[in-house]
């Protein structure tokens, strides 16, 4: 028998294998934020918000990266882990001496695998084909590497507790797609946050989503441009509270529901 | 010594009776096959057995200990074959045996265990590529590659061809050779008579029968089926007392009796009559 973390280490690389044998999964869910940036990218170009000499182009790169994690993490959980429920992987699992948790940490490197090379795409494309600025400092990648931990870790979990409320994949993309739509439409993905309705933006201001936009373009956007945010700030510290919390609320969550087999299999 | 004890187990889902007052001894050794149709409450008890399914009543042992609360060193001495598996399609043979090995402290050689199922040949194969009889060998050599002391085949071979058939229960036949407990369920009598030392027949919910395959041939009320022609008519007599039943048919007749067959009954139709006389 393998030790934990050879265990974890095996399972991790299997999940990522999987995850490339799947073409549709390679596509739509690495390459989404570079199509997006495509088409945004296309339509306002040169569009500059406001005075403050920001374009759009930038304001949504930091929303993209924003979004992939709720794609790597929250969606390809919400999705993955019913399908995997309804087609016995769960139930092969379970029935086996696996220890539980093995089968979690390669769920969230499959969620830190595909994030990364979303990212990795949407900066490299956005920087040479659309002249996105990068973070100057090392103290702004920090910020980069920390917000991304936390933003993975919040949405896999909610991910992960999402999945207990679906019968079986189709079900939970049906459920869980329009979800991350609405957020990334009322969180400053689409549009500019600061913009938005007072209404949609203190419903958004409860959730995830709206903290990790916010705190990346606390990374992408130049400093001056806090003062255009609804708080004059970006609130870096303030998203770090509220992500921490929404990733133990989703643990807890996920502690109480998560069941390997189907309700009617028990 | 035992490696099931089963004692009045009872389940239910809603209103439905699944499993009722079921008891069941299995020796550490032998191959015990469970038979009845569609829907009689096999994979229930199977499944509770396997840590799967709670259970409503009754008292149940595997391997010494209560399935209820499975742990992990009570998982690797099991070995598990599902009645269907969809998952694992995008791995080989090789990968999906070397990922399942590495969950059990004294899993079997991956190569021998490919080999044990005849998947050699088949091991860089995608699970997705398989024939039906192909996958199901590979079911088999997730559940045996731990080196189980005691393995579940929940109707592993429905919807094989005979070829494939036979070709399994070989597999069977070694593994038995090798010491391990099996629980076998299966809705092909002829399956439980090739490999069960002891086959108990389940129908809606409840225990019937509990004997050896030849038990439950002569467990038949009317064991002989005899047939003969009478105004130009085929004539069919099941009796327990053949010699008696010929007697008396041979005094109707001058001379001899046209079309005379004493045919003694199959086990498949003494199981038939079994679950028939049950389900009434």
């Amino acid at each position: 028998m393998t030790k934990l973390p050879s265990l974890y280490y095996h399972r991790a690389r299997l999940e990522i294998r999987l995850l490339l044998r799947n073409r549709n999964a390679v596509v739509f869910s690495m390459l989404l934020p570079v199509f997006l940036l495509f088409i945004f990218g296309s339509v306002f170009n040169k569009t500059k918000l406001g005075n403050t000499g920001v374009s759009f182009d930038q304001y949504f790169v930091a929303g993209l990266l924003a979004s992939g994690l709720l794609y790597s993490a929250f969606q390809q959980l919400a999705i993955g882990i019913p399908e995997e429920r309804s087609n016995g992987t769960l139930k092969r699992l379970v029935g086996s001496p696996m220890p539980p948790s093995v089968y979690f940490v390669g769920k969230l490197a499959a969620a830190t695998f595909t994030y990364i090379f979303q990212a990795i795409a949407l900066l490299a494309i956005g920087h040479f084909s659309y002249g996105i600025h990068l973070p100057g400092s090392v103290s702004l990648w920090l910020d980069f590497v920390w917000i991304s931990a936390l933003g993975l870790a919040a949405s896999a979990l909610l991910g992960i507790a999402f999945s207990n409320f679906a019968k079986n994949g189709q079900s939970a993309s049906a459920l869980a797609s329009p979800v991350v739509l609405f957020f990334q439409f009322t969180s400053g993905v689409f549009f500019v946050y600061a913009n938005l309705p007072k209404w949609m933006q203190d419903v958004a201001a409860i959730f995830p989503l709206k903290w990790m936009a916010q705190a990346m373009r606390g990374v992408f956007l130049p400093k001056l441009f806090a003062s255009q945010e609804v708080g004059h700030s970006f609130e870096l510290p303030k998203a770090a509270v509220i992500l921490g919390a929404w990733t133990l609320a989703a643990a807890l969550i996920c502690r109480f529901t998560f069941h390997w087999l189907p309700k009617n299999e028990t | 010594m035992a490696a099931i004890e089963i004692k009045g187990l009872t389940r239910r889902y809603g209103d439905f009776v699944a499993v009722s007052n079921f008891d069941l001894t299995v020796t550490a050794g032998e191959c015990v096959g469970i038979l009845g149709p569609n829907g009689a409450g096999k994979t229930t008890v199977v499944e509770i057995l396997e840590g799967y399914r709670h259970r409503d009543g009754g008292d149940v042992s595997v391997l010494g200990l209560d399935p209820a609360h499975p742990t992990r060193s009570w998982r690797q001495k099991l070995g598990i074959v599902l009645q269907s598996a969809s998952d694992l399609n995008e791995l080989t043979v090789r990968e999906a045996v070397e990922h399942f090995a590495r969950y059990y402290p004294m899993a079997r050689d991956v190569d021998s265990t490919i080999e044990l199922v005849g998947l050699t040949d088949k091991a860089t194969t995608r699970a997705a590529n398989l024939s039906g009889g192909q996958r199901r060998r590979l079911d088999v050599a997730l559940g045996v590659v731990g080196t189980p002391e005691l393995l579940f085949l929940d109707e592993p071979t429905t919807g094989f061809d005979p070829e494939a058939r036979h070709i399994f229960w070989g597999l069977i036949e070694r593994l038995k050779h090798e010491g391990v407990t099996i629980v076998l369920t299966t809705h092909y009598l002829e399956e439980a008579d090739a490999l069960a030392d002891h086959v108990v027949v389940v129908t809606k919910g409840r225990k019937v029968a509990d004997t050896t395959p030849a038990g439950l041939g002569s467990r038949s009320q009317n064991l002989v089926s005899v047939r003969w022609f009478e105004h130009d008519e085929l004539k069919e007599q099941r009796t327990a007392e053949p010699t008696e039943f010929v007697r008396e048919l041979a005094a109707r007749f001058t001379g001899e009796i046209p079309g005379l067959e004493v045919v003694r009954t199959t086990l498949e139709e003494a199981y038939l009559e079994l679950v028939n006389a049950s389900e009434q």
